[in-house]
């Protein structure tokens, strides 16, 4: 409850810093325009002007909020300026590449545990991959694809699914190493086979570690994704209507996208979240 | 086609050396240790290059490695200008405020508790969002130049070195903050000397975390506009061009700026915390 309170404390300071920053950055704008109409503007008309232009430097909260509604419930869901329609779009190819980079790190991560060779070799250059901006190669692989006639969805899936896949690659091979030998040994002797020791311990063990690692993923698949829709031209998604919006000065429906993909990768974390609780209560691990 | 039998040829060849090093009683030795990875490295460029010549894959779509390196040899002043443009001015410039802020603001908060309490959910909150998004917002703000890179590498940087720093200026338990009570420390005496020492495993997790983001960060914010130098204003104008050996000598400086920053880090780390369980190892 306590927390509570605090969270929203620091909330609300954040938001009353904001709705000042507000009337700080705009307001030359309104000093111009109120300077070429000749009128001297009051303080409360500055503050009204401020948190109510057009074209702001800084949009006040509720200013992308109202944006934020319009674009996602007065909107139809399959028109152009929906952000519902963007969202999807994003959330698709953030899906796909998740689940796909996910899949791909798992299996990879069994073979590095079992073949020493793919261990030694693919492992340093897993962590290695991790110190360096793999996002910098986004408007590139868009590019290509789109010039070898693949575009839409499948390129910025494999973006997103690319930047999933070492996370939960590296988190997957700690996760499976996780039992030690007293729990190794004993399922020695038990008599168990290999497949036995991967499904009945190594398996169970690793499902945290590949939460966590989910987490990080699913999130770096988004930014990923909206990277990815930067470079074509910008035609559809949450990066797209960031970038025509910055192409056109449109500062409040720049925010508004911006915070849509926060809600979005919010949603996204939380949604892992649930699933790693229950899946944990489940398996009788909830620490 | 027989280039393309060459690469499975030495695919093949190169894998079983690697399973034969990684079967032999020296597989623990810092040589085979170092010798496997780089085999495969090597293995994989090479395979790169015949596939490439030998299936015919036009140059705009994958340069071969050889292309790349020639690219890079012809144009080490353009790569140097565009590193120090996107590195030294944005990335390491923000890399600094940013986590310097986010130290500072860290010791300030640490003395209210309360704040801690609402500021942590918060920062753990802000640090899973797509942050990257606020790169056009801050372009328009702060200009084309490095200033708005830094900017963006601040506000990227900021949180998960916030949160870092809370957590391990936590990481003290009673009875050393007893003890320190015992010898009439003062508040400013337990931070020197107990918090803070106490607090540098997480900080340089921090640290290390805000190396790669940094340079994503500044890379990124160049997409966006900035003037005519930078390793993200090439990538983004030499795609346009389908220079595509251009974009791939970006990116390997990218990659060894970026593997470079973090082993620096990590550096320090080890010269800092050498007492920490994790260094001993």
């Amino acid at each position: 409850m306590r927390k509570l309170f605090a969270v929203c404390t620091v909330v609300l300071v954040i938001v009353v810093l904001w709705y000042s920053a507000a009337v700080k950055m705009n307001a030359k704008w309104a000093h111009d325009q109120a300077a070429r109409a000749k009128v001297e503007l009051s303080f409360s008309d500055l503050v009204r002007d401020t948190w109510a232009q057009e074209r702001p430097v800084l949009p006040a909260p509720h200013q992308v909020a109202a944006e934020l509604w319009d674009s996602t419930v007065m909107k139809k869901v399959n028109s152009k300026r929906s952000l519902i329609f963007h969202g999807w779009i994003t959330l698709e190819a953030t899906l796909l590449g998740f689940v796909v980079g996910t899949l791909l790190g798992i299996v990879l991560s069994v073979g590095i545990i079992y073949i020493r060779a793919m261990d030694m070799s693919v492992m340093p250059w897993a962590i290695a991959s991790q110190t360096i901006p793999i996002l910098a190669i986004a408007p590139m692989i868009i590019v290509v694809l789109n010039s070898v006639g693949i575009q839409g969805l499948i390129p910025k899936a494999i973006i997103s699914a690319y930047l999933s896949f070492f996370p939960v690659l590296v988190g997957m091979v700690k996760g499976l190493r996780a039992p030690d030998h007293m729990q190794l040994d004993l399922l020695k002797t038990y008599n168990a086979s290999r497949s036995d020791a991967f499904y009945k311990l190594r398996l169970p063990s690793s499902v945290p570690y590949l939460f966590t690692s989910m987490k990080v993923g699913i999130a770096a698949s988004l930014v990923g994704t909206i990277v990815g829709e930067l470079p074509t031209g910008a035609i559809r998604g949450l990066g797209a209507r960031l970038l025509t919006g910055s192409y056109y000065g449109q500062t409040i429906q720049m925010w508004a996208a911006l915070f849509a993909a926060a809600l979005l990768a919010a949603g996204l974390v939380a949604l892992v979240g649930l699933a790693e609780k229950s899946v944990l209560k489940k398996m009788g691990m909830v620490r | 086609m027989t280039l393309v039998l060459a690469a499975l040829v030495i695919w093949i060849v190169a894998s079983w050396v690697n399973v034969k090093l990684s079967r032999s009683k020296a597989h623990n030795t810092l040589l085979v240790r170092f010798l496997v990875p780089f085999i495969f490295g090597v293995t994989i460029l090479v395979a790169w290059e015949l596939l490439v010549r030998g299936l015919n894959i036009p140059g705009v779509i994958l340069p071969p490695p050889t292309a790349i390196a020639t690219r890079f040899a012809a144009s080490t002043d353009i790569l140097w200008l565009d590193f120090l443009q996107t590195f030294a001015k944005g990335a390491l410039s923000g890399y600094i405020i940013g986590c310097g802020a986010a130290f500072l603001t860290a010791i300030l908060i640490d003395r209210v508790p309360f704040l801690q309490l609402g500021l942590l959910p918060v920062g753990n909150f802000v640090a899973a969002l797509p942050i990257v998004g606020i790169a056009p917002i801050l372009v328009m703000w702060f200009g084309f130049d490095w200033q708005s890179k830094a900017a963006v590498v601040v506000v990227m940087v900021f949180f998960p070195m916030l949160v870092n720093c809370v957590q391990g200026l936590a990481d003290t338990d009673h009875m050393q903050r007893d003890l320190m009570k015992t010898y009439a420390a003062s508040y400013s005496d337990t931070l020197l000397k107990l918090r803070l020492p106490a607090a540098m495993p997480f900080i340089f997790n921090g640290l290390k975390i805000s190396t790669t983001s940094a340079l994503i960060g500044a890379i990124v914010a160049e997409f966006f506009g900035s003037p005519i130098v930078g390793m993200g204003f090439r990538i983004s104008t030499e795609v346009g061009k389908l220079g595509l050996d251009m974009v791939w000598a970006e990116i390997t400086v990218a990659a060894i700026a970026g593997s470079l920053f973090y082993g620096a880090v990590a550096a320090i780390e080890k010269g800092v915390t050498f007492w920490h369980p994790s260094q001993r190892g």
